[in-house]
């Protein structure tokens, strides 16, 4: 075999494998099986991408290899678990929510199966592998469709939590998640309750609700305005469906203004959904939409997108200045 | 012992116990004109619906719901039943009946078929009728469903079958073939696909909207094993679908061509396309039901 003469030379399964939260997956659908629990898992020919090779080796008869035939994927896993077994399925969240939009609402949602799909890369985290592989059109999409949950985790510690608490749920998620290489927001664990937001703090001049990946740049910009003098909350919504409209409520009662931060068009996504609750039962906070502003992202390494959509914690302590200047 | 060479060139060998007797034989006769009848009765109900969809599929019906699929009556979430899954969702007019027949759900159902809140419309959905084992409708899923319900049973170390009812139209989707191929290479032998080949589909002949032949050397290039048989012939179709249930030496998912007239017994509808969704006024229907009654139909 011929020796690489580059230490900076590399290939995907191997920097993978050095990804802290890509196991994440796979171990915690480990931990269920072990603990008795009839989980499968397949995947669209992503094993490596999303760690599911874990548990393909560990599990080789639970595991199910669809090639790439996503559309064949969630009507199979939705006629899985007609026979009482719990199917995860992951791909990029691009082609799960986009491509397979109508397999997941007629198989999975209104045949009430308690499939799990698993959309990981998601937002822009693909960076310049471009509009094809992004997906910032899915929260609207799913979060539409009836019977659907839609769970958007910060990291990896809480994706664990989530896969672990909602096993027994008897109806199916979307579970939109990262890739594994996502800073750690928990990193002693979190606690995860479907429909029940994890509240940093209310803030009197802001409260920023985040979900998924920017929950990590909204609670250093949280610390870093706080420790300057204003007073600035947050919300993890990670159910972006069912929605924690309380902790949303308490927000408008308390605050100024509302800062909504998601990585998906500000249309139909988080901050949509929080509209909602606000324009029907609100009581009178400003919000404010941040996220990608009804565009397709530019090309460019996914750090560059997030620093130039300011969705990292520079960026949305800035967009939270703005918004309570 | 009976020999079937098929159009492939496979051969199937039957086995004696295989073979229908004359009795057999007329029960599956009378079961598909109940079938039609009803069928004629509920779409009097909706005043609209499949007739020619369901006369093109009732032997296929008869025999696998009253000969060869493993059934409990009265039990439709038995666990170890073979499923029947139909990508032509829209035949379903002609699948109610005979769920209601064998005890599934209460017969004073049909009386409400697509009437408010009833669990009964033009396609079947599994959340509202007991004794349908997926919901249909959109065409192209159901042979996915089918690989999803072996891939769960084979992991839970069950034996059931999936038969998986297509029409010819639906070979014009993609996920089809998905989940062909899937089927195969997970070498889901006790997949059994039916395509219903009556040739037409709503604007026209299948093979002018969107040319599917040779439909046999496809299915086998995908690699299952393939048989052609006539849809309306309830020995040959029966005696087919008893042996490829019972080879157990197969290694592959099995699909069976059935060559099939759409709207079969009522002359009109066998050639006017335009019948694929119809109603006939009281008059129309009372002949239609005596034309019935008066045939056996045997190819």
């Amino acid at each position: 075999m011929t020796q690489l003469l580059s230490k900076d030379s590399w290939q995907y399964r191997e920097i993978n494998r050095r990804a802290p939260s890509l196991p994440t997956l796979s171990n915690a659908l480990i931990a269920l099986a072990d603990a008795g629990h009839p989980v499968m898992a397949g995947t669209a020919d992503l094993q490596y991408s999303n760690g599911l090779s874990g548990f393909a080796q560990r599990y080789p008869e639970r595991f199910v290899q669809f090639g790439i035939s996503e559309q064949n994927m969630v009507s199979a896993a939705a006629g899985m678990a007609t026979t009482g077994v719990i199917p995860y399925v992951a791909t990029f969240a691009s082609f799960l929510a986009l491509l397979c939009c109508e397999q997941i609402r007629m198989d999975v949602a209104y045949c009430k199966q308690p499939v799990r799909l698993i959309g990981h890369h998601t937002g822009i985290s693909l960076g310049f592998y471009g509009t094809s592989h992004h997906a910032t059109e899915d929260i609207a999409i799913m979060r539409s469709i009836a019977n659907l949950a839609v769970v958007s985790t910060a990291d990896g510690p809480a994706l664990d939590a989530a896969l672990r608490a909602t096993v027994d749920y008897p109806l199916p998620i979307y579970f939109r998640i990262h890739r594994g290489h996502d800073p750690v927001v928990y990193e002693n664990g979190v606690a995860f309750e479907l429909g029940r937001a994890i509240v940093h703090g209310i803030g009197k001049d802001i409260t920023i609700i985040a979900a998924g990946y920017p929950v990590h740049g909204a609670k250093r910009a949280m610390e870093e305005l706080n420790a300057a003098g204003h007073s600035v909350g947050l919300i993890d919504m990670h159910s972006i469906k069912p929605l924690d409209e309380d902790a949303i409520l308490e927000a408008s009662a308390r605050s100024k203004v509302i800062l909504t931060v998601e990585e998906h068009n500000i249309l139909g996504g988080l901050g949509a959904a929080v509209a909602e609750v606000l324009a029907e039962k609100g009581r009178g906070a400003r919000l404010v939409r941040h996220g990608i502003r009804d565009e397709y992202s530019l090309i460019a390494p996914p750090t560059h997108l997030y620093r130039h959509y300011r969705l990292d914690g520079d960026g949305i302590r800035a967009v939270a200045l703005e918004s309570i200047a | 012992m009976s020999v079937r060479q098929t159009p492939g060139g496979h051969l199937l060998v039957a086995r004696s116990h295989e073979l229908l007797s004359d009795e057999q034989l007329a029960f599956l006769h009378e079961r598909a004109r109940f079938i039609r009848l009803e069928t004629l009765r509920l779409i009097s109900i909706a005043k609209v619906g499949h007739y020619t969809s369901v006369f093109s599929c009732a032997e296929i019906f008869a025999a696998l719901y009253y000969d060869v699929m493993r059934l409990r009556k009265g039990e439709p979430a038995w666990t170890d039943r073979d499923r029947f899954l139909m990508g032509k969702g829209h035949a379903a007019v002609g699948l109610f009946p005979i769920l209601a027949d064998l005890g599934f759900f209460d017969p004073a159902w049909l009386e409400s078929y697509t009437r408010l809140g009833s669990p009964l419309g033009d396609h079947p959905d599994m959340t509202k009728v007991p004794g349908v084992d997926f919901s249909s409708g959109s065409i192209g899923h159901a042979l996915s469903n089918g690989v999803g319900m072996l891939l769960g049973a084979r992991f839970q170390q069950r034996d059931f079958n999936a038969f998986v009812l297509l029409g010819d139209g639906e070979m014009q989707e993609g996920q089809v073939w998905e989940a062909a191929l899937s089927a195969a290479s997970h070498n889901l032998s006790n997949l059994i696909a039916i395509v219903d080949r009556n040739g037409y589909q709503l604007d026209g002949k299948v093979d002018d909207v969107m040319a599917i032949e040779p439909l046999d050397e496809k299915w086998r290039a995908f690699g299952w094993e393939v048989h052609t048989v006539d849809g309306h012939d309830l020995e040959a179709l029966t005696t087919l679908l008893r042996a490829v249930k019972a080879d157990r030496a197969r290694t592959k998912p099995c699909c069976i061509i059935a060559r099939t007239v759409k709207g079969k017994g009522i002359d009109y509808m066998e050639t006017e396309p335009g019948w694929h969704l119809g109603y006939l006024g009281a008059e129309d229907e009372a002949k239609a039901r005596e034309t019935i009654m008066n045939t056996v139909i045997s190819q």
